[in-house]
């Protein structure tokens, strides 16, 4: 009954897969724009990526090369249940360089590696009204959409800069798309931001729970939102330099050495520094 | 340097997969899909309702391999249940014809057909019962043959009515004019499993996702309106009813029209056991001249196996839903129908437990900007800033 063996390629009907890459296609017709879509029910619980993998499940094919990460790394326990699950019922290869995928499924984090147009980004979301702090109503946050009625989205910014002096938004700091929907970058950190702006690659954002898919196609204006006097400002790695690489300027994970008591950085993107070691012949 | 980078992660998994499985088997004996079946009765009936999906041998399954975890079993029956084609639609089904084991009314104390009383715990004193300890298949068998030849016994003085079609007692208030009767919605009902719920969310809509919720909410969410956080209005039980009702699914030669009209032409599925539960609510209807009467209004419920706490708090539910009030949670749709389903509130809440270093690391970044803005402030002597 269960057996992974005698189960459909990619776990999906193809009614199922055919009903989501409608979504999809509506999703990059209307970038920003969130497409309902009837989310399945899949074996790893709603919550954990299950926007993500049904992109994923509708999109691979036997000739993908697929990389799975989960906050900047491929060795995750999530992100290796999902390439667990992906491969036992597909057979595709799986990798670790960025630059091998074609089909990369991540959460929280765009990979440091720039993408290419022959790759395609799937972006794990928990909520993806980026509207939803500021009301709680589905029924609302669609008018308020629909009438591009952002004065909440703008005014949570203006009530930060009253509060603390300047905005303190964390990750998911939301976007404006082509000048037209707001729209949740997922819980990407705010460095990861300006890689949605003219990207390469196709990037396509999946919320299982909340049954919504969007998307931002290639060379399509992304803008962080902001205030003329109060620009956009992402995480300060200044004086950061990763550990092991020597990297700074991307991502970095804050470690406390158990042993000393120190504070070091490393990479956040785990493949990106094993390639800037491999490159530089130092070894871990 | 104490650190390593997050490696291993598979080999971590694995590991952690086994040790699942040795505590499911270290008393050195198992839960057999039949005991599951046999024994666990009211958990194999909040299983198939919630998972939505009426499959014992599947639910059986699914409790034995979550250890006897709701949530987890709810959980695999989903997933398997998503994977399943769906070739036919039945004929609706219509709980008159409802095999009755169990129908009881609060409303009426003689009802056509009388009050069943059933299988049930609402007579039995809540006490630990030591005999339990050593019984055997083989007092199970004893028993029953006893059972069986008492019934046996009995046949001649039976119920009086055929058990397959009592009427329903709210028929009777119906007939009175004091329910206010609705018309027959014939719309095709929507799926909410193949559909997203939007709002204002189709009755079909609601009742799908309360008859699938997860048990305990739909209990407490009912509680709420009953308690307080509502219009105060009692609820009467007018009829709940378990028993079995046969699934028909039309002849595919014949049209719905048709089908519909003469069932014998479709195919017999099987039975699926239902508890089906109908509430009056006291409401004020206007009338004439500004003045305003009372009148009853109907909650429906209605969920696979017998669950009769959750049947009767969705029926609540589902008259709260009619009469949306913004003063009231529990009359607020999407607060109620975006908030029951196990499968995906388990899933966000347990997502918790998930990798967040590069959410937190974001938040630290934007918590350390406010506090270092104060430390330069409160480290400038106060008589180096601007004279004014």
């Amino acid at each position: 009954m269960t057996a992974q063996g005698n189960q459909h390629f990619a776990f999906l009907d193809e009614g199922s897969k055919r009903e989501i890459r409608r979504a999809t296609l509506k999703a990059i017709a209307i970038p920003g724009y969130q497409v309902p879509f009837a989310s399945r029910e899949m074996p790893i619980a709603r919550g954990w990526g299950t926007g993500g993998l049904q992109l994923t499940l509708a999109l691979i094919g036997p000739d993908d090369v697929l990389k799975v990460i989960d906050q900047g790394t491929d060795e995750s326990v999530n992100a290796v249940n999902i390439k667990k699950l992906v491969q036992a019922t597909t057979g595709v290869r799986a990798t670790e360089s960025t630059h091998d995928a074609t089909l990369i499924q991540s959460r929280h984090r765009i990979p440091d590696v720039p993408l290419r147009a022959d790759q395609i980004l799937v972006l794990q979301v928990p909520i993806p009204e980026p509207l939803r702090f500021v009301e709680p109503r589905e029924e609302v946050t669609r008018r308020l959409h629909a009438e591009r009625d952002y004065s909440g989205a703008y005014l949570m910014l203006f009530e930060q800069i009253m509060r603390h002096g300047h905005v303190t938004s964390g990750a998911d700091h939301p976007v404006m798309v082509e000048d037209r929907y707001v729209m949740a970058p997922s819980p990407i950190p705010r460095i990861d931001n300006p890689k949605l702006h003219q990207a390469e690659a196709l990037v396509l954002l999946g919320a299982g729970r909340e049954k919504k898919i969007y998307a931002v196609p290639p060379h399509t204006n992304v803008a962080s939102l902001d205030f003329e006097d109060y620009p956009f400002h992402v995480e300060d790695m200044s004086g950061r330099a990763c550990h092991q690489c020597g990297a700074d300027g991307v991502f970095m994970d804050e470690i406390q050495d158990e042993q000393t008591g120190e504070t070091v950085f490393l990479c956040n993107d785990t493949s990106a520094c094993l390639e800037r070691m491999n490159a530089s012949g130092d070894r871990i | 340097m104490g650190y390593v980078a997050v490696k291993g992660g598979r080999e971590a998994i694995e590991a952690s997969i086994e040790r699942l499985k040795y505590e499911r088997l270290k008393r050195g004996t198992v839960l057999g899909v039949e005991q599951a079946r046999a024994g666990l009765r009211g958990l194999m009936d909040q299983v198939m309702s919630e998972g939505s999906l009426y499959d014992e041998e599947a639910a059986a399954l699914a409790i034995k391999q979550a250890e006897g975890s709701p949530e987890e079993a709810v959980f695999l029956l989903r997933a398997y249940r998503s994977t399943l084609p769906r070739l036919h639609t039945s004929l609706p089904l219509r709980s008159e014809e409802m095999r009755i084991e169990r129908r009881i009314s609060a409303t009426f104390k003689d009802i056509p057909g009388g009050q069943i009383l059933g299988a049930s715990y609402d007579y039995v004193h809540r006490l630990l019962d030591d005999s339990l300890r050593e019984e055997q298949d083989a007092d199970a068998r004893a028993w029953l043959e006893g059972w069986h030849d008492a019934v046996h016994r009995s046949g001649e003085t039976g119920p009086k009515e055929p058990l397959g079609s009592l009427p329903k007692v709210l028929d009777y208030l119906r007939e009175l004019g004091l329910i206010a009767m609705r018309e027959d919605d014939e719309a095709e009902p929507r799926d909410v499993t193949k559909q997203t719920l939007s709002f204002p969310a189709h009755r079909s809509e609601r009742l799908q996702v309360l008859t699938r919720g997860q048990t305990g909410t739909v209990t407490s969410l009912g509680y709420a309106s009953l308690r307080g956080f509502g219009p105060m209005l009692h609820p009467t039980v007018g009829e709940l009813r378990v028993g079995r009702l046969p699934v028909v699914v039309p002849n595919p030669l014949t049209d719905s029209v048709h089908a519909e009209a003469d069932p014998s032409d479709g195919y017999y599925l099987g039975e699926v056991r239902l508890t089906e539960v109908e509430t009056v609510v006291p409401i004020q209807v206007p009338k004439a001249e500004g003045r305003t009467g009372l009148s009853f209004d109907l909650g429906y419920g209605a969920c696979f196996g017998q669950n009769e706490t959750k049947a009767i708090a969705m029926s609540l539910l589902d008259q709260c839903l009619e009469h949306p009030d913004a003063r009231y949670p529990t009359h607020d749709e999407e607060f109620v129908l975006m908030h029951v389903d196990s499968v995906e509130s388990t899933g966000f809440i347990s997502h918790l437990k998930l990798p967040h270093y590069v959410t937190f690391q974001s938040e630290l970044d934007a918590v350390r900007s406010t506090w270092s803005d104060d430390a330069s402030v409160s480290t400038e002597p106060d008589d180096a800033g601007d004279p004014e």
